[in-house]
């Protein structure tokens, strides 16, 4: 394991993300990416009375999913990385507590997936762990109640907005096994150009997507075309436009390489979710559900996985605060 | 190497050109109809309280009433949101959009408890409407006393 460049990390024996699993709500199923989920819950609240109660009955089905995918049990995972949107990563909690495995509660607001799994990888490289679990979750009506306005509230959303996925994607890290390895990882910073609208979060998290991206390519020393593909979390339909004009003005072409998992979840027209999907579910689940399975097979040898967050609460963006992006780069590949 | 807030100064600039505008026009006759439909039903009913013998004053109360009573139910059975969707302002700014952000609150914070959940959030999107509304009374009303 070495340092590199300014903030990149490259992993020597590079851990392997051994098993992923996903599941999603009812209108992320019937999105176009809907084929590819391991498992679609029939209703938002999945059972429970709540919202809340039911991101975390997400987060428990999504790993019992995992744990049975990978024939594993909870004794066999030293530690879990997980985290969410909700308040105090509260469905983080009520979803992992009856593991009884060892928790670390992370909140990166949608870039938790790349924090978890970053976290999770120096974990197992540094050979603190052997078997590890790193995910994330959202919920669409628990994302709203706390961000938002109370679900059946009638008000208008704007063209720039995207929508919060009910969705979760886990994986597991191991020392060793087969599967796609992370080679290498560039914790992101916090990145701000002053953005105040908390309907364009795709403007407010594009820079650090970009930021993140570029200093993976000049500390790794490689470009764009180096990737198979270089995939963003929630910026949306306006905020890859966003992203790849930016970063065509700091001097890299990432037309034609950047995906954006925002961008992929919904028909917009269709599902009228106008900019496309956002929340820490929605990469971890199209990872999990889509781009693993593509490395798995072979498809995809090696893509940059970028999962962005808007570091907000709804105090700070009413005390006239703007919204901090950040963006965390991981580096996935399949030999 | 690149600095990302080198383009600082540019990236309001560059957020606008990219990001799709709201469609005012479209939205503005969306309104204009939804909210129309809306009073139109309201005038219904204060004709047929009228053919059923009130008085033009209990008519209007109770026509009022009436739109309270039907925009509760219609949120209550995950309607009215989509109404909304589309109508904006014209569904927002009559009698029922002002029941819908309460039973829209309630039905949100009752997981909460009736008192710190229902009770304390009741009022979470109605409140600056009843206190602006309320002082705006009574400086409209100190005017009228003195015009």
């Amino acid at each position: 394991m070495g340092h590199l460049g300014k903030q990149t990390i490259a992993y020597k024996t590079p851990p392997v993300i051994t098993c992923a699993y996903s599941s999603v709500g009812p209108k992320e199923g019937q999105g176009p990416m809907g084929k590819y989920f391991d498992h679609i819950c029939k209703d938002e609240l999945l059972g429970e009375d709540s919202w809340e109660k039911a991101e975390a009955r997400l987060i428990q089905t999504t790993i019992q999913g995992l744990l049975d995918r990978a024939s594993k049990t909870p004794h066999d995972i030293q530690y879990i990385f997980a985290g969410d949107l909700e308040n105090q990563v509260i469905a983080s909690t009520f979803g992992v507590k009856d593991f009884n495995i060892p928790f670390f509660g992370l909140y990166g607001a949608c870039s938790t997936m790349g924090e978890s799994m970053c976290l999770a990888s120096m974990a197992i490289a540094g050979g603190m762990a052997d078997l590890v679990i790193a995910g994330t979750s959202s919920h669409n009506a628990a994302a709203e109640k706390q961000f938002r306005f109370p679900l059946e509230y009638a008000g208008q959303r704007t063209e720039t907005q995207t929508w919060t996925t009910t969705a979760s994607g886990f994986v597991t890290i191991s020392r060793c096994g087969d599967g796609p390895k992370i080679t290498a990882i560039t914790p992101g910073k916090i990145v701000d150009l002053g953005v105040k609208d908390s309907f364009n979060m795709g403007a407010a998290m594009a820079p650090a997507a970009v930021d993140s991206i570029l200093i993976h390519l000049e500390d790794t020393h490689q470009k764009p075309s180096d990737f198979d593909a270089i995939i963003t979390g929630d910026l949306g339909n306006c905020g890859v436009d966003i992203a790849i004009d930016v970063a065509k003005r700091l001097g890299t072409d990432l037309s034609g390489v950047l995906m954006d998992c925002g961008k992929m979840m919904y028909d917009d027209e269709i599902q009228g979710t106008n900019s496309g999907g956002s929340g820490c579910g929605c990469i971890a689940s199209i990872f999990t559900g889509y781009f693993y399975k593509q490395l798995m097979a072979r498809k995809l040898k090696k893509i940059l996985l970028v999962p962005t967050g808007a570091l907000m609460s709804p105090g700070s963006t009413q005390q006239g605060n703007t919204i901090p992006g950040i963006a965390h780069a991981v580096c996935i590949e399949m030999k | 190497m690149a600095n990302i807030n080198q383009i600082k100064k540019d990236y309001q600039q560059i957020v606008d050109k990219h990001s799709p505008k709201n469609k005012v026009v479209t939205n503005s006759i969306k309104a204009f109809f939804v909210g129309g439909l809306i009073c139109t039903l309201g005038q219904l009913l204060i004709n047929l309280y009228m053919y059923f013998g009130l008085s033009f004053y209990e008519s209007t109360t109770l026509a009022t009433d009436s739109l309270i009573f039907i925009s509760f139910v219609v949120t209550a059975f995950n309607v009215y949101d989509n109404i909304g969707k589309v109508g904006g302002a014209g569904a927002l700014v009559p009698i029922t959009g002002f029941a819908n952000s309460m039973v829209s609150a309630a039905m949100e914070y009752k997981k909460e408890g009736y008192i710190y959940g229902m009770g304390a959030k009741l009022f979470t999107i109605a409140g600056p409407v009843i206190v602006f509304g309320t002082i705006a009374s009574v400086v409209i009303g100190i005017i009228y006393y003195f015009v």
